[in-house]
């Protein structure tokens, strides 16, 4: 049986997983360095510990291929339920680390619940959706494939880790590749134009560009169509009430912190004595991150010889900020070819979820492509200064043995149910 | 569209992604950010400033330790306020002040508290310094002046402004660099190279190893010692004698080119810019504008040099052919331009060249300069030679020596009376006045004596400079070791140099003989003008004087020019004398001569221009 799946696995995928995990490792190897322990088998160093859970990750991968493919789906329903019962567990048996209640301490080793919740949620999901009964075209079925994808995001929300919270809204790509209307997607991305719009022009502009919109849209159909003058003004209408209201919640429900995050990263801020503070406060990490990565030039300072890496100018960069350490030793080289890895990745993915004949297996797919996606754009995004500071991990990179392993074990489940893709039942 | 979609969306992202990578890491990227880099600390260590000597190997500049007391102000735990402000001789209140002020600056960089503490403040401070922490003692090094003269030729140095830093990236904030004079123009001799050591740092501060193992880090390279050719004997004794007058001296010797002093009246003594009272004095200095103490006349003071020109022309009219030894031009108590005379003070009577130069007398030269012009068709063409054989003595232009700052002086050329005149609209009478140094020409009393070493070496010179040696080894650069040849034959010289020793022994500064050293030289009187509330006035004449010694073999030429001092005879030409005396034979004999000098002094001529009421110029008596 091994044999059958080691010639069914898909090798490219495996080989990108793999580069990612080593590379990674060695930036985590060149963060946490210093001369006492230079040791990769130093398993109380941060690098030794990540070695030990890459290990388990590899042995893991073993169990996940080795079980009956039918298995996941079978018990999806059940693993989603046991994932929940312990993100409830956390509000009384968590373990709290910077501030976030996100661990069952295990001894060994702290299981972060999350993690296997994006998992058992993508599981779930698939399962619903590709089940016979379920009609997307009904409001009661996509509220119900909203629900499995909102319940665990509601309860990490409060532990509080808001950034892993956000991952679980990826999977609604899975939703909408399955058939839910893409007008809800274009609402949604209007909306963020419009908030983006607004804070960085103010509503007059926008008013402004709205009005001058559709005038050329006026101008241009009018022969061949007939304009729907009501939806027009009330969709108008909208858009200025919810650009208004973006003034007034970014300016008065707001706090400062926020509005400093949305300022550094909009750039809003024009006052070069005011953007200074921002750097030395809310902006430090975004300002560490970027300057460590722009020293590192075209071709990096090299292994070992990162001095804003060494200095432990970027914080948290061993586990978020792990790229800007990339950045600064392998330069633009390194960076573009992870990059480059992450979206062959993605791509080959794709590729695989489209091949699938069962539905589930599909499904799945989808969702392990959106929740590893969410992860890498929302990270690198960060880490190099495009997107505000929203901390989540950088899969098979960060620092963290619960999302090595869960990250492992969603990529793999998947793999396994593509070597079982030609039996058309189980 | 569904499957398109989220293919599209990962390539938008990774080229999102790249295109902010590049911009960052290529666009952005300098290779300099290592010295703004936070996590590379740089720490210098400063090689000692080259001393300076004279030619004589006598020390002129060397360097002092200094002690600097710092504050670390967040380092400072509870103290005895009141003792250590003692010890320090500071009040309280000042010392409060100070660590203030420290405390705005940076609670984690050091500051200066008190400056400059001498070694005896020093020593009794040092054994009790580690009761007061957060305070240290730090040494640097002051320079030192083992002499009170010669501040305009050695210069000073000060710390480096934002031009240098912009200018220079060697230098960071706080260190010196030389200002003017030598230590300026020798600033990377004398500086060496700091060393430096890069050292990792992490995010709080910490050092935490040398940066690639101290493969970037620099020993300091010394500074280098230099010998200057200025005599310091002659020097000081020279601006012993300027005292009470304005004006420069400047002697070099003409085998060589060496300058051997270098002297502008008034000066002042080089350890006032040093130390705690440094921007005090140097303020003081600096706005003494009407005695000018910091303005060097000796490389800036363009003057008109009077009758020691009159060599010049005869020089040039002996090569030009137009005038022998024993030509003659009558002398009628002076000469006519047209219908106007010009006096003379010769005595009048039929001159040759020998008794025109130790006569000075205005009519034979006025003579021999138009002789040049009537040789050529044309005056431009006249013009154009006699300008060619003025500027090979080093007139006219930077004479290149090697010191920061100097004025070019003027030969005039037909161009300036073309624009003067307009074109062919003037011819030699015009311009008569050249002919005995007046006129249109300028020189600086550096660019004097370089012409009277030409003189003294029959048709060459050096470039006139004051570096002789660097760490004991004489200088090597060809600019000042090759000598530059004029446009005049040696043969012409001799009747020339006749006619100055003539100076000396029955001519215009017969007084001024020197017991038993063959003296040639030539005495000017220069008239000068100024404005008073807009009127041009005319003030006493400028005493010059050249000369060189000993005749047949000149180890000294000397220029020297005393505003409104006279008769060339008077102030220029006893201080010619006596330093050529105390050159040569390292004493004075003539003490009355001697004894006359230091006590006289021209302030009374100077003040006359600002007494705001009328004043006789070309007093007799003196």
């Amino acid at each position: 049986m091994l044999g059958k799946i080691l010639k069914r696995i898909d090798w490219l995928t495996i080989f990108i997983y793999l580069s990612l995990v080593i590379i990674g490792w060695v930036s985590i190897y060149s963060t946490t360095f210093t001369e006492d322990n230079a040791s990769i088998f130093d398993f109380s160093s941060l690098h030794g510990k990540q070695l030990f859970f890459i290990i388990v990750s590899l042995i893991s991968i073993f169990v996940v291929l080795g079980l009956e493919a039918n298995f996941y789906e079978r018990f999806a329903s059940l693993f989603y339920l046991i994932s929940m019962v312990l993100l409830l567990g956390l509000f009384a048996f968590g373990k709290t680390i910077a501030g976030a209640t996100s661990w069952y301490d295990l001894g060994f080793f702290n299981l972060q619940p999350s993690e296997l919740a994006k998992v058992t949620t993508a599981l779930a999901l698939a399962k619903y959706l590709s089940d016979i009964q379920t009609d997307l075209r009904r409001r009661k079925d996509q509220l119900y494939a909203l629900l499995i994808i909102l319940i665990p995001a509601i309860l990490i929300i409060p532990q509080p880790d808001p950034g892993s919270a956000l991952v679980f809204f990826a999977l609604v790509f899975v939703i909408f590749r399955e058939g839910l209307p893409l007008f809800y997607l274009g609402i949604g991305f209007s909306l963020i134009l419009i908030f983006i719009i607004t804070l960085m022009f103010g509503t007059t502009w926008l008013v402004i560009g709205l009005a001058l919109l559709i005038a050329l849209f006026y101008l241009l159909k009018r022969k061949s169509f007939k304009i729907p003058v009501l939806p027009v003004v009330l969709g108008a209408i909208a858009i200025i009430l919810f650009s208004l209201s973006v003034d007034f919640v970014f300016n008065n429900v707001f706090e400062q912190r926020h509005r400093d995050r949305f300022s550094l990263w909009l750039r809003l801020e024009k006052d070069p004595q005011k953007l200074e503070e921002i750097r030395k406060t809310i902006g430090y990490n975004t300002y560490q991150s970027e300057k460590a990565i722009e020293s590192g030039g075209f071709f990096g300072k090299g292994f070992l010889e990162g001095t804003r890496t060494k200095g432990n100018f970027v914080p948290e960069q061993h586990t978020d900020y792990i790229f800007s350490s990339v950045g600064e030793e392998w330069g633009f080289i390194g960076t573009a070819t992870v990059i480059f890895l992450f979206s062959i990745l993605f791509l080959r993915l794709i590729y695989l979820a489209e091949r699938q004949k069962n539905a589930f297996s599909r499904m799945y797919g989808y969702g392990v492509i959106s929740i590893l996606l969410i992860h890498y754009f929302i990270n690198i995004g960060m880490v190099i200064g495009v997107l505000p500071t929203i901390g989540i991990p950088l899969p098979f990179f960060s620092y963290g043995g619960s999302g090595l392993l869960f990250f492992t074990i969603l990529l793999f489940i998947f793999l396994k149910l593509d070597t079982n893709r030609l039996k058309e039942s189980f | 569209m569904r499957k398109i979609l989220l293919s599209s969306i990962i390539i938008i992202i990774g080229i999102t992604f790249l295109s902010r990578l590049s911009y960052l890491q290529i666009f952005s990227f300098s290779p300099d950010q290592v010295l703004e880099d936070p996590s590379i600390k740089r720490v210098y260590s400063y090689p000692e400033r080259g001393y300076i000597y004279d030619r004589n190997g006598k020390l002129l500049v060397g360097n002092d330790p200094a002690y600097d007391v710092m504050v670390i102000p967040r380092e400072v735990k509870p103290l005895d306020t009141l003792e250590f402000c003692t010890l320090l001789g500071i009040d309280k209140e000042k010392f409060i002040e100070k660590l203030r002020k420290a405390k705005v600056y940076s609670p984690r960089l050091p500051s200066v508290l008190v400056p400059q503490l001498s070694k005896a403040d020093y020593a009794r401070l040092q054994e009790k310094m580690r009761k007061y922490k957060g305070f240290y003692i730090q040494k640097r090094s002051l320079r030192y002046y083992d002499t009170k003269s010669a501040a305009n030729v050695l210069g000073y140095i000060s710390e480096v402004n934002e031009g240098d830093l912009a200018k220079n990236k060697y230098y960071v904030q706080g260190e010196l660099k030389g200002r003017t004079g030598v230590e300026r123009y020798y600033e990377d001799l004398l500086r060496g190279r700091k060393g430096v050591k890069y050292i990792q740092k992490d995010r709080f501060n910490r050092d935490i190893g040398p940066y690639k193992n101290g493969a970037l880090d620099t020993l300091p390279e010394p500074g280098k010692q230099i010998s200057i050719t200025l005599d310091k004997t002659l020097q000081e004794y020279g601006e012993r004698l300027m005292v009470g007058k304005r004006g420069g001296i400047v002697a070099i010797e003409p085998k060589t080119g060496e300058i051997l002093t270098m002297i502008s009246g008034p000066t002042y003594d080089p350890s006032l810019l040093v130390g705690r009272q440094r921007s005090k004095n140097y303020t003081a200095l600096y706005n003494d504008t009407i005695a000018n103490p910091t303005w060097d006349r000796s490389i800036h003071a363009q003057q008109p040099p009077g009758s020691p020109f009159k060599t010049l022309n005869a020089l040039v009219a002996l090569q030009e052919g137009v005038i022998d030894e024993n030509t003659t031009i009558r002398c009628y108590n002076g000469f006519y331009v047209g219908k106007t005379k010009r006096g003379c003070h010769c005595g009048g009577g039929l001159r040759k060249l020998n008794d025109g130069i130790y006569k000075s007398c205005n009519a034979y030269f006025a003579g021999a300069f138009r002789k040049i012009f009537e040789k050529f068709d044309t005056t431009d063409e006249g013009m154009d030679v006699w300008e060619k054989h003025i500027k090979s003595f080093g007139l006219g232009d930077y004479l290149g020596y090697d010191l920061p700052f100097g004025q070019k002086g003027r030969i005039p050329s037909k161009e300036y009376y073309d624009k003067w005149y307009g074109d062919n609209r003037w011819s030699s009478s015009f311009i008569i006045s050249n002919s005995i140094g007046q006129g249109e020409i300028l020189a600086t009393p550096v660019q004097l004596a370089n012409m009277t070493a030409a003189i003294a070496n029959r048709g060459y010179y050096y470039t006139p400079h004051v570096l002789k040696k660097v760490e004991g080894k004489d200088i090597t650069n060809p600019k000042y070791t090759e000598p530059k040849h004029t446009t005049i034959d040696p043969k012409y010289f001799d009747p020339v140099i006749e006619g100055m020793a003539n100076v000396y022994t029955k001519g215009t500064a017969r007084w001024l003989q020197i017991p038993g050293i063959d003296v040639a030289g030539k005495t000017g009187t220069a008239e000068n003008f100024t404005r008073i509330n807009g009127v041009r006035t005319q003030l006493t004449d400028h005493s010059v004087f050249v000369a060189f010694a000993p005749v047949n073999d000149p180890k000294i030429a000397i220029a020297v020019y005393i505003e409104n001092g006279y008769f060339g005879s008077r102030y220029a030409g006893h201080i010619a004398s006596l330093m050529i005396e105390k050159y040569l034979k390292g004493e004075i004999t003539r003490t009355d001569l001697e004894k006359r000098m230091l006590e006289k002094t021209l302030e009374e001529e100077y003040a006359k221009p600002y007494s705001g009421k009328e004043f006789k110029i070309n007093e007799r008596a003196w």
